[in-house]
């Protein structure tokens, strides 16, 4: 089998079934959406950065900051992970590859595509800073994205999305459930497998209703549907109600395989297993369940009966409990091991550490009447970011760091790394701290301009902004620089490390157990 | 059989055909909608091509995987592969589903008895001539949204519709027994007559729709019950034509003389899809309709 | 080994930012929530405190144990790993702690989210509509009722002015936050808002009276507020409504029973004597003078001040066709608005007087020069006009 003639060049990534291929276009394709998206970012912190409109128009700033909630969420952190899983999974359970090879090359290619349909309209008619692109928000909320000129466009990138996730969880489900090597059971696959099995789940659940929620819209605009009009006995609300119903389970789809990664790699470098397996195995399952049932702690001022907010606000505080058992597990695994600090330790270190922090921020804004100061502020840009950037994207960049030398064969650049570690940070919590404090001030968000009594902590904020982004420079040119060459990486890689990947050459041949390995 | 290895395709530029065809299809559509919104039909043109290549990608790679399975590349496992993604799809199909009825009993339960009073002062300050109702026979503001006359009856032909696909379900399994008994005259012929049970349901549906628009008043755009009634029965309506056709291809399939008694994903698969369809429409005959 | 000091400094910088940012969070420095006037926005300040606390307690003990072990148990201080893995009694241990926790959170929680919702025995009521990109506000006991904009002086405040702003009566530093008419409520009065929006979701949010609701078209959401203190409460829309979102603010002034009582009085009989306006014919000056400032505050969010419009989003009125056209026509755009657009029906919004100094304003502004002049009664007949049709 392995003397198939794969086609070279181009061809090779457009027409490949191998999950190692197409994971690695996942991860290309989620970086350069990271660039993408980070660089809208810069425009919003440069616009921030002190009172006035210095570069962009409101509209335009609009737009940036919808696409770059839109672009990180969709382009960048969701394919990470996707493109760890497929990377990884295959050979963390000693599968030949995916269950559905062909289905996991059009998962990926919808993407592309999607992508440029939701950015198409920026570049449609009148002149660039005018803006056509999308202005309402990554959250989209009617009437205000029924007022928007081209939302059938945007309309048809969520329902791409929605297509590539469910057949790329579907294969993932599958994957996990059917191609396990023989002695691989369930409670003894690794946790990054777990989460992920949960994570697909979520997804082919919760994408659906997002297309629902878009396919309302666009009903509504063009067809004379009353979804959200209550002039014809619908409800603005309702949409945010099927909105959250995805969206809140979304934030968990792209936490919970970064606790995945954490799980593998704090055990490598502590050098003692994963402590408490089963109660975590448990505790992603619960964060799961519970992650169908908190919705509406996003709608909490608008205005749903009071019994609605007591039920809501008692189950969004439920989930501190499950995800207190991850982080106290971590600590024990911690715990009288005999830690060593490379550079993938150090993300997963600070992973704990500052999802944390943006996790009791959570626990804050789940308490109903203080989050009718809260929400809207500042102080939820700051929650989101430190469970989102700190959390989610620092663990997939440690999780990059692990498993580089086993997909190149080369070991990374220590100091550059070390480097890129320390500056990412710091900088990134000059960035996203302050926030918290102009959110308390009273600074509402998707503001272009503001009172100069907000001004101090934007400008700080803005700098951290400007070294975490050029720090994520370094980490491009660290990549291209461990593909290109560098010093040869053991099979083992890690002294700490087990599981199956570990046990196969690095770099990972292109066909991985074409024979199951037997699992003890 | 299942010795053999895991069957792993050669690399396809399927998926790509794919890709390329939704994009062409959403895009056109989405172009049309915004720039030719007065004269839709007329700017399709692209949302056309993009179907038919999709329809072309589905011909070559089910025709693909259909030759890989009559050839017998696949083993055990891939089979059970298959079962699952099945599976997981029609769970996808029913949280799409989930929406919309969401979508119904949050206007039946919310938020037109908040309108009609239940939520006093947005009644008395904004809605005050508004009474609820349902079905809703008088919108809130009938001059967006001008009210049907009716509704359509329950016990007439929504009852009878409920009949047949129910009964297509049986004939469904019926056919299944007989393929799996290795009886390909009964399997012919209880195959067709689901066939020919979808197909009439999606007649009386039509019917049902027309009777709608033209005497009833009865639109997509006739407020929130209209919106509800025809985006779930239209969705389900799809389904059924998505159901029958796989039907109709695994019956020219059957006469082709595909499938073995152990060996039928494919003809699993759609009548799986078709007892989904039925399911759907129980829920919908009894919200909808009934209730 | 380096590895050791870059991680020493990791520790030093966590262990700042945690144990000072609370602290710090605490001091007067404007770090934290504001007070407020009002027995609900204490209630929720002290739950703010309560679960700060809390987390940072916990904060504290689970990164004291994390830092610990990242000090002490290291590879290069020549350990050995401990074997252990699993512990039931530890894991419901750690599960029924935070419960605990949970439910001593709740139970305060619960009563403040009760007495926020009870609108019982208001004093007054006002109801409040959130339009792009201004606030309406209606009297419902008395009837006084206007609309409230972002100041053009708050707005022209250049930021850059702040710096030498010494007192706060320079609007510099109050940019983006003075209204041209502030919401005056009594004092100790229970007043009741009823909020809504006409066009789409705004937020009215003022942190000093704990006041946050949706206003949401179609459906009107109920909320209250007892100001305990006499002063300007400023606050602005928080929910994204369009690219006039950081441009709405809301001022309310708290004053006493008896300077309320005066300005009802005072409003009616401005309204009064507005009304008597209609009949009245004015100059071309005038009308150009009145008509500019409604221009400024309102139209300019869109056309600009410079009537040259945004290229493909708003267009421009310099040489526009229906302000060099007929008059009617006009009117009718600026009266009803032009449906599908951002352009809004202002018939509803503002005076005939209002909408006839603005018409001549911007027939006789940016290069236009129709010459004509519109008069209120001109607004008023096209109005009847149109009822009557
Ligand atoms: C990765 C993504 C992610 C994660 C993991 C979370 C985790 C949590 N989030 Fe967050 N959230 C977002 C992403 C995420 N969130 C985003 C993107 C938004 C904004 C969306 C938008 O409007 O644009 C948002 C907004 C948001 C809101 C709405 C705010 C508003 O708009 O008004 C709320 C309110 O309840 C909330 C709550 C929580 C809670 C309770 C958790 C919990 O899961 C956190 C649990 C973790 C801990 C509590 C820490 C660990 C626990 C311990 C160490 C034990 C100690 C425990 C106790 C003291 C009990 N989040
Ligand atoms: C999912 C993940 C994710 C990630 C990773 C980020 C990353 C960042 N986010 Fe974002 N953010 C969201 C999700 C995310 N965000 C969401 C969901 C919203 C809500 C949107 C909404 O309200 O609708 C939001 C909103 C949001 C706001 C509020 C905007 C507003 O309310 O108007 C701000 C403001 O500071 C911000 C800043 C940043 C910054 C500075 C980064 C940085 O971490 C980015 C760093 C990366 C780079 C910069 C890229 C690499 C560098 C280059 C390409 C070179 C150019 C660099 C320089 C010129 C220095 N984000
Ligand atoms: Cu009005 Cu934001
Ligand atoms: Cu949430």
């Amino acid at each position: 089998m392995s003397d198939h003639h794969h086609p070279t060049g181009i061809k090779r990534w457009l027409f490949t079934t191998n999950h190692k291929d197409i994971g690695t276009l996942y991860l290309w394709f989620s970086f350069i959406m990271l660039l993408m998206g980070g660089s809208m970012a810069m425009v919003i912190r440069a616009e921030l950065y002190e009172p006035g409109l210095q570069f962009v128009n409101p509209n335009f700033f609009n737009m940036m900051t919808t696409l770059h909630g839109l672009i990180m969420v969709f382009g960048a952190i969701m394919p990470a992970t996707v493109g760890l899983a497929n990377w990884c999974i295959p050979m963390m359970i000693g599968a030949p590859d995916m269950a559905l090879p062909r289905m996991n090359n059009w998962s990926f290619w919808i993407l592309p595509f999607a992508a440029f349909m939701l950015v198409s309209p920026m570049f449609m008619g009148g002149h660039f800073m005018a803006g056509q692109g999308p202005n309402f928000g990554w959250t989209f909320y009617e009437p205000l994205s029924g007022q928007y000129g081209k939302l059938a466009f945007f309309i048809f990138a969520i329902h791409l999305l929605g297509i590539s996730s469910i057949m790329g969880s579907i294969n993932i489900i599958a994957t996990i459930l059917n191609m396990r090597a023989p002695g691989m059971t369930l409670m003894k696959m690794p946790m990054f497998v777990w989460t992920w099995l949960i994570t697909a789940f979520l997804l082919i659940a919760v994408m659906p209703v997002l297309a629902g929620a878009v396919t309302m819209m666009l009903t509504d605009k063009y067809f004379g549907t009353s979804f959200f009009n209550a002039a014809g006995g619908g409800d603005p609300v309702l949409f945010q109600h099927v909105f959250w119903f995805f969206g809140h389970p979304e934030v968990y789809i792209m936490i919970l395989p970064a606790f995945g990664i954490v799980s593998q790699i704090i055990p490598t470098f502590s050098r003692k297993k994963l402590f408490g397996y089963a109660s975590m195995v448990y505790a992603t399952a619960a964060i799961a369940f519970l992650s169908f049932i908190v919705w509406a702690h996003h709608m909490f001022v608008v205005g749903m009966p009071v019994a609605g907010e007591l039920y809501f606000m008692y189950a969004t505080v439920m989930i501190s409990v499950p995800t207190a058992v991850k982080v106290f597990n971590w600590t024990a695994t911690m715990w009288r091991g005999a830690m060593t600090f490379e550079v993938p330790m150090l993300w997963a270190v600070a992973f704990v550490f500052l999802f944390t922090i943006g996790g009791f921020t959570g626990l804050m804004l789940g308490v109903a009447p203080a989050d009718f100061q809260y929400t809207d502020t500042y102080f939820v840009v700051a929650h989101f970011h430190y469970v989102l950037v700190t959390g989610a994207l620092f663990a997939i960049i440690g999780g990059v760091y692990y498993w580089l030398p086993k997909w190149t064969g080369h070991m990374y650049n220590e100091t550059l790394s070390k480097t890129h570690f320390w500056l990412s940070v710091i900088s990134v919590n000059v960035l996203f701290f302050p926030q918290h404090f102009l959110g308390l001030e009273g600074m509402p968000r998707r503001i272009p301009d503001y009172s100069p009594m907000f001004a101090d902590w934007n400008r700080i904020s803005s700098l951290g902004a400007f070294v975490f982004g050029a720090s994520q420079l370094l980490f491009l040119y660290i990549v291209i620089k461990t593909i290109r060459g560098g010093e040869k990486a053991s099979s083992q890689v890690w002294e700490g490390a087990e599981g199956l990947e570990w046990t196969v050459p690095s770099p990972a041949p292109y066909h991985t157990f074409e024979t199951a390995p037997e699992v003890k | 059989m299942s010795e053999k290895k895991y069957y792993l395709p050669e690399p396809s530029y399927w998926p790509l055909v794919g890709s390329i065809g939704l994009f062409t299809t959403v895009f056109g559509f989405a172009h049309a909608l915004e720039f030719h919104r007065d004269n839709l039909g007329g700017h399709l043109t692209m949302l056309y091509i993009g179907l038919a290549i999709l329809a072309f990608m589905m011909f070559g790679w089910f025709g693909t995987v259909i030759r890989e399975s009559e050839g017998g590349k696949y083993n055990a496992q891939v089979d059970t592969t298959f079962r699952m993604a099945m599976m997981w799809f029609i769970f996808s199909e029913v949280m799409f589903f989930a929406a919309f009825f969401g979508a119904l009993f949050y206007a039946r339960q919310l938020s037109v008895p908040w309108l009609g009073g239940a939520d006093p002062v947005t009644h008395q300050y904004l809605w005050d001539k508004f009474s609820a109702n349902w079905p809703l026979l008088h919108n809130p503001d009938p001059s967006k949204f001008a009210s049907p006359k009716g509704v359509i009856e329950p016990f007439g032909i929504p009852l009878l519709n409920t009949i047949i696909l129910l009964s297509s379900s049986v004939t469904v399994t019926i056919a299944h027994h007989a393929l799996k008994a290795n009886k390909r005259g009964a399997l012919t012929f209880w195959l067709l007559i689901t066939v020919i049970l979808g197909f009439t349901f999606l007649g009386f549906q039509a019917h049902e729709y027309y009777e709608a628009y033209t005497e009833l008043n009865l639109k997509l755009d006739s407020g929130i019950y209209g919106t509800t009634f025809f985006m779930l029965t239209g969705f389900h309506g799809l389904h059924v034509t998505i159901g029958a056709t796989m039907l109709t291809i695994m019956l020219l399939r059957v006469l082709k003389g595909h499938f073995k008694p152990d060996h039928h994903f494919a003809f699993e698969a759609a009548s799986w899809y078709w007892h989904f369809v039925d399911v759907v429409w129980l829920g919908l005959f009894i919200f909808v309709y009934w209730l | 080994m380096s590895a050791s000091k870059t991680m020493r400094s990791l520790i030093g910088l966590l262990g700042t930012v945690l144990t000072f940012a609370p602290t710090v969070a605490m001091a007067d420095y404007g770090l934290n929530m504001h007070k407020g006037v009002t027995k609900i926005s204490h209630e929720i300040y002290d739950l703010h405190m309560l679960v700060l606390w809390i987390v940072t307690i916990v904060g504290i003990l689970v990164f004291g144990v994390m830092i610990y072990s990242i000090i002490n148990h290291r590879k290069s201080k020549g350990v050995t790993p401990a074997t252990f893995h699993e512990s039931t009694t530890v894991e419901v241990i750690w599960t029924v702690i935070p419960f605990v926790i949970l439910v001593a959170i709740a139970v305060p929680a619960t009563k403040t989210l009760l007495q926020m919702s009870d609108m019982s025995h208001p004093d007054l009521n006002i109801k409040v509509t959130g339009w792009q990109w201004k606030w309406e506000y209606d009297y419902l006991d008395n009837g006084v009722h206007f609309f409230s904009n972002l100041a053009k002086s708050s707005l022209d405040a250049g930021a850059e002015q702040v710096g030498d702003a010494k007192d706060v009566d320079n609007p510099a530093i109050h940019y983006l936050r003075n209204v041209d008419h502030p919401l005056v409520v009594p004092v100790h009065k229970k007043v009741r808002l009823l909020i809504t929006g006409a066009d789409v979701i705004h937020s009215w949010w003022v942190p000093d009276l704990g006041v946050k609701h949706d206003a949401i078209p179609g459906h009107i959401n109920e909320s209250w507020f007892r100001a305990d203190k006499v002063g300007i409460y400023r606050g602005q829309c928080a929910e994204l409504c369009g690219k006039g979102h950081g441009f709405m603010p809301i001022v309310v002034k708290v004053v006493s029973e008896s300077d309320y009582k005066s300005w009802v009085a005072q409003q009616k009989k401005a309204e009064a004597a507005a009304s008597a306006d209609v009949n009245k014919t004015f100059t071309k000056a005038e009308l150009m003078a009145k008509g500019k400032k409604v221009y400024d505050t309102i139209c300019a969010a869109c056309h600009q001040v410079n009537g040259k419009g945004l290229p493909g989003v708003f267009p421009a009125l310099a040489g526009s066709k229906t302000v060099k056209g007929p008059k009617e026509e006009h009117i009718h755009t600026v009266v009803d608005g032009r449906p599908g657009t951002a352009m809004q029906a202002f018939g509803k919004q503002l005076n005939p007087v209002d909408i006839a100094s603005v018409i001549t304003y911007e027939r006789n502004s940016f290069g236009n020069n129709d010459g004509d002049i519109v008069q209120p009664s001109d607004v008023v007949a096209f109005e009847k006009n149109q009822k009557s049709k």
